[in-house]
């Protein structure tokens, strides 16, 4: 039917397939597309935040200044620890709830649906300083909690001491990052074909083997997504670190996003800063197809 | 059932009991959050911690209501030296009143472009339809904070910077919400849109008539997510409103935390006006949003 479309339908086609469009092309061009451009191309010059000044061309200066300013290399450094402790350990995570819940009764499945999910909907400045009280030094539950049983003797200072500092941040990371993964998963295992299950019950499979024979490679492009939204997610690491140790202490808990947001708003140096979100771009984009062609591959 | 033996059994009662664990450390920090800003200065300063409040106050609450104020709303008349300002309040009301507005207008805008251009990507054979899809798709894989610095610069040049419309825009122009309703739209058979062609609907007829019932249900799980994304869009509205006025709930709670960082039942206080107006909405709509969640990733 659509190979005999007549020239005169195709236009008509085609004008009214933009007319469509138009309203959201207008944002998507002006607010997505246009900074992008406008991203790669001050990220070459010496722009600054105000606008009225004149931009100077600096070729690759900013690019190769990156690679020799200590503070980036050292966010550079921590934002691939996040992304390789997170990623992982959410997906695991996320599979083994999913797992474990996707079976039960609409109510309980709810249940645990929300619960999971609640972190990200509390917003994460509510979630921050909650988080903030509770690992304070003084009245902060968890050095109570961990004198109490023993583990600790004296308070610790885990925001402010460079040890602990980032493990702090991936923990709330963890709690705010599980939440779509799980839905994903319950959402993907509900949707495995059951005969072949029942198939291979039949024949005598144990629980393991239908899971990593039979569920494993079905689930595999929900794996995929995750893998990729979590590793996006884990990159644009901000707000914990924004409220809580603004990179602190001594640079343990520097990220690229909050360097990227340092740069802009305190050095007021944009094309710099511009040339870090282009280098993590890139960064998310080469990370994302890595995980696909193993994810192929398999 | 026959192999229900022993082992699988208790398999299952050891991972309820990990879950319920589980899912008592997920709803701890909220639980904090409510009742730490209902304890007394005491009662949140000692060492030991108050499982639950010995004693409640509404005190913080006070303060945070007596802290700032600011109109209630402002709205200014375009094209004229007008302005219509609203009683003076609480800078938290106005905070909330801003955030709001953002969320709403926001979700209405994305809803009603994205509805439109999902379905004519879905179903329109127009020319450049495959590249435009791909531009979508590949910008969606773009970290989306990376924008808003360059952002920044063109909002200051449209005169909308510390304006929540400056929030709002990108909001709508990000591209997942297209991606979903072209996902929700492929569903629609061509033959009901081919039989109201020959019945002589226009196009606009068949979109609102045929197009929009058959996914409303798309459109309600792109509404949700949107309201809840945006309302919790802290970096966005970090880097885009600075005056005390424009604020939102978010914002407003995280230049509080800055301000007065170890009054934690202030904060709490705060906290607890920003998270539970966006859980109430969330639990009454969760079905939905679950929904658009599964959808978005289908094809990833």
């Amino acid at each position: 039917m659509r190979q005999t479309m007549s020239p005169e339908l195709r236009r008509r086609e085609t004008i009214s397939g933009y007319l469509f469009l138009l309203p959201s092309l207008v944002f998507f061009i002006g607010f997505v597309v246009i900074p992008m451009v406008m991203c790669v191309a001050t990220s070459f010059t010496d722009a600054n935040m105000n606008s009225n000044e004149v931009d100077h061309f600096v070729g690759l200066a900013n690019y190769i200044e990156l690679w020799q300013d200590p503070v980036f290399l050292k966010a550079l450094v921590n934002t691939i620890i996040i992304v390789v402790v997170s990623v992982p350990v959410v997906t695991v995570f996320s599979l083994w709830v999913a797992s474990a819940i996707h079976k039960m009764k609409e109510a309980p499945l709810s249940f645990f649906r929300v619960v999971f999910y609640l972190p990200v909907v509390t917003g994460s400045v509510a979630v921050t300083v909650v988080w903030k009280w509770m690992y304070n030094n003084y009245y902060g539950i968890f050095n109570y909690l961990l004198k109490g049983v023993g583990l600790i003797e004296k308070n610790i200072n885990w925001l402010g001491d460079p040890r602990y500092a980032l493990g702090c941040i991936i923990i709330i990371l963890l709690t705010t990052s599980v939440g779509q993964p799980i839905v994903l998963y319950v959402s993907a295992l509900s949707n495995v074909d059951q005969t072949l299950i029942e198939a291979a019950e039949v024949d005598g499979a144990t629980n393991f083997q239908t899971f990593w024979r039979i569920k494993w490679p079905q689930i595999m492009p929900t794996t995929l997504y995750i893998l990729v939204i979590t590793t996006i997610n884990s990159f644009q690491c901000f707000a914990l670190i924004q409220l809580l140790t603004s990179g602190g202490p001594n640079y343990a808990t520097e990220t690229v996003m909050y360097y990227i947001y340092y740069t802009a708003f305190k050095l007021f140096r944009f094309g710099y800063g511009n040339a870090m979100g282009v280098i993590l771009a890139i960064f998310i984009a080469v990370l994302s197809a890595v995980q696909f062609r193993l994810a192929r591959e398999k | 059932m026959s192999k229900d033996n022993g082992r699988s059994k208790a398999y299952t009662i050891c991972s309820w009991v990990i879950l319920i664990i589980l899912a008592f450390l997920f709803i701890f920090p909220l639980y904090w959050i409510i009742t730490g800003a209902l304890k007394t200065q005491a009662a949140i300063n000692s060492p030991t911690p108050q499982w639950w409040p010995g004693e409640f106050t509404l005190r913080n609450f006070q303060t945070l209501f007596s802290k700032r104020s600011a109109p209630l709303f402002q709205f200014k008349i375009p094209f004229l030296p007008l302005m219509v300002t609203g009683p003076i309040v609480p800078a938290a009301i106005r905070w909330l009143v801003n955030t709001v507005f953002m969320a709403v207008v926001a979700m209405v805008l994305t809803c009603v472009t994205a509805a439109m251009a999902g379905y004519a990507l879905a179903k329109k054979r127009f020319i450049g339809r495959t590249l435009l899809f791909s531009l979508i798709v590949a910008a969606m894989a773009l970290p989306k904070q990376v924008i808003l610095i360059p952002l920044i610069r063109e909002m200051s040049a449209l005169g909308l910077y510390d304006n929540i419309w400056a929030v709002i825009f990108p909001t709508v122009g990000w591209p997942f919400g297209v991606f979903l309703m072209k996902q929700f739209s492929e569903s629609i058979p061509g033959e009901m849109l081919e039989a109201a062609r020959i019945d002589g609907a226009g196009e606009m007829r068949t979109f609102t008539q045929i197009v929009v019932p058959m996914i409303k249900p798309g459109i309600g799980a792109l509404a949700i997510f949107t309201f809840i994304n945006s309302w919790n869009d802290y970096f966005m509205q970090l880097i885009m409103l600075t005056s005390s006025s424009n604020l939102t709930i978010s914002l407003g709670i995280a230049t509080m935390q800055a301000e007065n960082s170890t009054d934690y039942g202030l904060i709490m206080a705060g906290a607890t006006l920003a998270a539970v107006p966006i859980i109430v909405v969330f639990l009454i709509f969760q079905k939905y949003f679950t929904k658009g969640i599964t959808m978005g990733a289908v094809k990833g």
